[in-house]
């Protein structure tokens, strides 16, 4: 699903060259739940704009979903975005000045859907999230950990093939961030793959596999969970 | 699309109303001086009488003494001689042809209420009413016969008839021009052709003349001639000069349907002059032109100076006011660098928010537009209270209406390319991380 080979990402000015990543290797596979992990600045989200074509990178090779997608311009990457990815941040990113369902409508209305079949798909992913009652609310009447709900439903309605996931529960209480995560787990096992990158090993944990990442380098790629604490509880989870 | 993003420009001019405000407010002040003195431009410099005026030419012709002429510098004269308009007249060598000037005539009915007045008047030939497309509400002009018969025949303008004779139709009426008894055969309908091109010497804007009688009767009554004379050598004065004085103080004006007919014509004015000078009349070698309408109102500088200045200035104001709307919305689309992020995360590509963010400023435009017509009606009406003769024609036609909205649209499009183009160079990642 997601495969990159040696990739590089060098930041350049006059004095100095730096590598966020630099011999980046890591394949995805259809349906996996992976997160990334890594101390701050080892290019955990440099590598997550990068396999959301938000960012170029400066060598080695990106497929995703068969696709090489270094020299695609910047309409076909827009359209792989649309179409393929969906994204849910930290920061929970919607657009204050939409109501909840014009928030899950963006990326549905830059596919050039029809009304009929654009509301059909928002109301079904608000339902899936739980919000369907909230339809026209706006993001300032919502609580943190429904807001993120909503970017997951906005993530949701272009039935995107992979989700890339920044942080998702960084900015809620432990009671919201245990719903988003269930939510999460519950999408993977409809077949999902996602990416997520976190700092917070409890989540990680709840993942199918880790990758760890060091100064722009994966270190280590372990297929059961790496943090031993809540290895029993995961495993347990996953099966 | 559009109309999504029509609404998106509504809600996003909406989130902020007075950066909104100050920009529709900047537009509208620029549209409005620009459009007000563009329209005073454009009706000053417009067509007086379009789809004819390509066919009708002003010949001039030199009959002056030698001193000063400098052959190719020097411009022949502005008007004729009656002898020289006779000639030409008489000639008869374009489709149409009619010698003229103007004057002022007392206006005193018999067995009338109505106390005795002046009235601007057109002394002339059978030609002027179809060369220049003059409609009738009632009759029509003379003919060739009453101009050779010097027939006190009157043509006069609605209001004039409105006045006189409560607008009946006064055909076959005698109305007392000049202490003498005319009978009036046509009563003119709306026509009023601006500038006054074919007699510059009076007023270059205006009302046009009440009352039209041939130019042979009019000698005959005595009826005082207005506007410019010049003479040279022994020359008389006098506001009617001698008909065989050195004076040119009447104007001369032909239909030439084609192209290969002008230059056929301006040969003729060239055998002319040089027939005249081996008569001794003219001293000049050969000097003339011929001018279509818009080449002779060009010549004049009908329009003013301080005109096209006020338009200069006012579009440099326009100019000013388009540098801060383009300040303006770099602030409201910079400040929107986190939603366009988003946008481009969900899969907008950079070309749909180009076109997102150019509707916003069309939708200002158009705002702008709205505001800059209201001021622009406003400051044609302050125009209208001036003084100067062309004030009463500053009014807004359709045209400059519709040329008003695509300013306004065009500019604020043109305002919006740089800030929307920086918008969309915004990297989304650090927009969506930073958020």
């Amino acid at each position: 699903m997601l495969k990159m080979t040696h990739l590089a990402k060098v930041y350049r000015t006059e004095l100095v060259e730096t590598y966020a990543l630099r011999d980046f290797n890591i394949d995805v596979k259809q349906g996996e739940f992976v997160a990334v992990t890594g101390p701050s600045g080892s290019g955990k989200t440099t590598f997550l704009t990068i396999a959301g074509l938000l960012e170029t990178f400066s060598g080695g090779e990106y497929h995703l979903d068969g696709v090489e997608v270094s020299q695609l311009d910047d309409n076909a990457r827009s359209r792989i975005r649309n179409e393929k990815i969906g994204f849910i941040f930290q920061a929970f990113n919607l657009i204050p000045d939409l109501n909840v369902f014009d928030n899950v409508d963006v990326p549905l209305r830059y596919r050039g859907m029809k009304a009929d079949e654009r509301k059909r798909r928002i109301m079904q992913s608000l339902e899936r999230v739980g919000l369907a009652a909230r339809a026209k609310h706006y993001p300032a009447e919502l609580s943190g950990g429904q807001q993120q709900r909503v970017a997951i439903a906005r993530a949701l309605a272009g039935s995107p093939r992979l989700l890339l996931a920044d942080e998702p529960t960084g900015n809620l209480d432990t009671q919201m961030a245990r719903g988003v995560m269930e939510l999460l787990e519950d999408i993977h096992r409809g077949g999902a793959t996602i990416v997520m990158v976190t700092h917070d090993p409890e989540l990680a944990a709840r993942a199918q596999r880790n990758v760890h990442i060091i100064d722009g380098q994966v270190v280590d790629i372990a297929e059961e969970p790496r943090f031993h604490a809540h290895a029993a509880q995961a495993t347990a989870r996953h099966g | 699309m559009y109309g999504y993003y029509l609404d998106l420009a509504w809600r996003s001019l909406r989130r902020t109303p007075i950066l909104t405000g100050l920009m529709v407010l900047a537009i509208a002040l620029g549209i409005g001086a620009s459009m007000t003195t563009l329209t005073v431009l454009h009706v000053l410099s417009g067509d007086p009488l379009p789809g004819r005026s390509d066919t009708l030419y002003y010949p001039q012709i030199d009959p002056r003494d030698s001193q000063g002429f400098v052959p190719g510098k020097t411009e022949p004269m502005e008007q004729v001689t009656w002898i020289d308009g006779m000639n030409l007249l008489q000639a008869k060598r374009a489709d149409r042809q009619a010698l003229m000037t103007g004057g002022s005539v007392a206006i005193q009915q018999d067995n009338s209420t109505l106390d005795p007045f002046f009235e601007d008047a057109r002394y002339t030939t059978a030609d002027f009413f179809p060369m220049f497309g003059v409609p009738f509400r009632f009759g029509h002009g003379w003919d060739a016969a009453a101009d050779e018969a010097h027939a006190r025949v009157a043509v006069i303008s609605s209001p004039l008839n409105d006045k006189v004779f409560g607008g009946a139709d006064s055909t076959g009426q005698t109305v007392r021009l000049a202490g003498a008894a005319f009978r009036v055969v046509g009563v003119i309908g709306d026509w009023n052709p601006n500038p006054h091109f074919y007699d510059l010497n009076r007023k270059n804007y205006a009302e046009d003349e009440g009352v039209y009688v041939p130019l042979s009767a009019s000698q005959d009554v005595g009826m005082d001639h207005e506007g410019s004379t010049d003479c040279w050598g022994n020359g008389g004065g006098g506001r009617t000069p001698d008909h065989n004085a050195p004076c040119v103080w009447l104007q001369f004006w032909t239909q030439l349907d084609s192209p290969a007919k002008a230059a056929a014509y301006r040969q003729f004015l060239v055998h002319y002059s040089e027939q005249q000078k081996a008569l001794g009349r003219f001293q000049r070698s050969p000097n003339v032109r011929l001018r279509n309408v818009m080449q002779w109102l060009d010549y004049n500088h009908v329009v003013p100076d301080d005109v096209r200045l006020q338009t200069g200035l006012a579009f440099g104001f326009l100019l000013v006011c388009l540098v801060n709307t383009v300040g303006l919305m770099l602030a409201k689309f910079m400040r929107r660098s986190a939603e366009l992020g988003v946008r481009r995360a969900l899969g907008a590509s950079r070309r749909a928010l180009f076109a997102q963010l150019l509707m916003e400023s069309g939708v200002v435009g158009l705002i702008g537009g709205v505001g800059g017509l209201l001021l622009a009606l406003a400051g044609l009406w302050l125009v209208r209270m001036q003084p100067a003769s062309y004030a009463s024609l500053a009014h807004l036609d359709p045209a400059m209406l519709l040329t008003t909205l695509l300013l306004a649209l065009g500019a604020s499009v043109l305002a919006g390319l740089l800030p929307a183009w920086r918008a969309c160079q915004v990297t989304p990642a650090l927009q969506l991380k930073s958020n």
